[in-house]
């Protein structure tokens, strides 16, 4: 069936929506790529290549005269990643009832907008007091005791919230991160100071988890495996240097406590 | 007693990390449950004083699998899952040490520690590879 060029821009248009959300919400690069593919073809469009790297999509579909005139081409930048999986899982879904042929063009389109502006998810104060939880179970976990259980609690829900606050209002990369660690590192040493915590490193260790780039290091793993090499090692180089920057504000506190063993 | 603490702590940090990625209420548990799994397969051999690249790689293999298992069963992408369980394998105690021993200027050990850390995440990631080899095995079979 021989597709218009207007047609085929729309649906162009939709597939690039569905990848930018997707990418800039935490996705791996294979099922952003197999996700436009998928939508592609269930509008008619067999023929589409896509490169998607962690910083812009490309995307072509082929017209119904192979690589001639009728093609088209556009890009999508992305500049703002973050991690919400449920939008991941919100676009997954609509992909498989476009799949289905249960939407029309314009009730996907509609629908990706309505997900692309959705709501941040859980609130702040929740993540919060999760990553605070969550502080508390890793300092069990990697052996420490049960007296620096609240330090922990206090100081990795302080170094989250210092993450959320920093990365709204600090547009350079990664340094949301140090500030964060920073923060953890400096309520630590207060803590233990004061006689409240007991061990320093444990309660930092465990502090400092809810920080860690779980989506970024087992999306470059995953990746790298599928071949997608610019997108798999801008991913780990990314991993890398948050770590290097939480790594870097705990040193900061640590060399200013005099670098001295307690 | 101490490896029920443990179990109870891993299922809780991983649900609690779930949350911090936007993860959907009903697909908290099972993520928990993903990180005990791999959690007590850590513990266990570490208690059995296995080698600790040893244990990492296998529980970051237990992650994944159960991960996979439970993307197909749920109808989520594997990343639902198998994030949360990774993050308590992520070498942050050796890291930690690492960085202590920069700063307090012993070079030596900070390379030895660092370098430690290095191969324990690729041990991590020859999990997750290793499970996808036996995904992809398995798929293949019973096609």
């Amino acid at each position: 069936m021989p597709q218009s060029s207007e047609y085929t821009r729309r649906i162009a248009g939709l597939c690039l929506l569905a990848g930018k959300i997707m990418i800039e919400n935490g996705a791996e690069t294979y099922r952003v790529e197999d996700t436009m593919t998928r939508i592609a073809r269930a509008y008619g469009l067999p023929r589409s290549h896509s490169f998607v790297t962690p910083t812009g999509i490309i995307f072509t579909i082929e017209g119904a005269e192979g690589e001639g005139a009728d093609s088209f081409t556009s890009l999508s930048r992305i500049t703002n990643r973050a991690t919400d999986l449920q939008k991941v899982m919100e676009v997954n879904a609509i992909s498989r009832r476009i799949g289905a042929g249960e939407l029309s063009a314009d009730d996907a389109y509609r629908l990706l907008k309505e997900t692309e502006s959705g709501g941040k998810g859980y609130p702040a104060w929740l993540k919060t007091a999760a990553a605070a939880v969550a502080s508390g179970c890793f300092l069990i976990m990697f052996g420490g005791s049960w007296n620096d259980f609240v330090p922990a609690m206090a100081a990795g829900g302080a170094g989250y919230l210092a993450l959320i606050c920093a990365s709204g209002r600090i547009a350079i990369k990664l340094f949301a991160e140090f500030v964060a660690s920073f923060a953890v590192g400096l309520l630590a040493c207060l803590f233990v100071l004061a006689g409240w915590g007991r061990e320093l490193d444990s309660i930092v260790i465990g502090s400092v988890m809810p920080l860690v780039p779980g989506v970024l290091i087992t999306n470059a793993v995953r990746d790298l495996m599928a071949g997608h090499f610019v997108s798999g090692l801008s991913k780990g180089a990314e991993a890398l240097l948050t770590a290097f920057a939480i790594g870097a504000g705990i040193a900061i506190v640590l060399a200013l406590r005099g670098g001295v063993a307690l | 007693m101490t490896a029920f603490v443990q179990l109870l702590t891993s299922f809780v940090a991983s649900a609690a990390f779930g949350l911090l990625f936007n993860v959907p209420r009903r697909h908290l548990a099972p993520a928990g449950a993903a990180g005990m799994i791999g959690w007590m397969i850590y513990y266990g051999l570490q208690q059995a004083d296995a080698n600790p690249v040893l244990a990492t790689w296998l529980a970051s293999l237990a992650v994944s699998l159960a991960s996979q298992w439970l993307a197909r069963r749920l109808k989520a992408p594997i990343t639902v899952y198998n994030v949360s369980g990774i993050v308590p394998l992520v070498p942050g105690g050796v890291a930690y040490a690492a960085m202590r021993n920069v700063v307090q200027n012993h070079y030596d050990l900070a390379v030895q520690q660092a370098f430690q850390a290095f191969t324990l995440s690729g041990a991590i990631a020859f999990g997750l590879v290793l499970s996808e080899v036996i995904h992809l095995s398995f798929r293949k079979i019973k096609a």
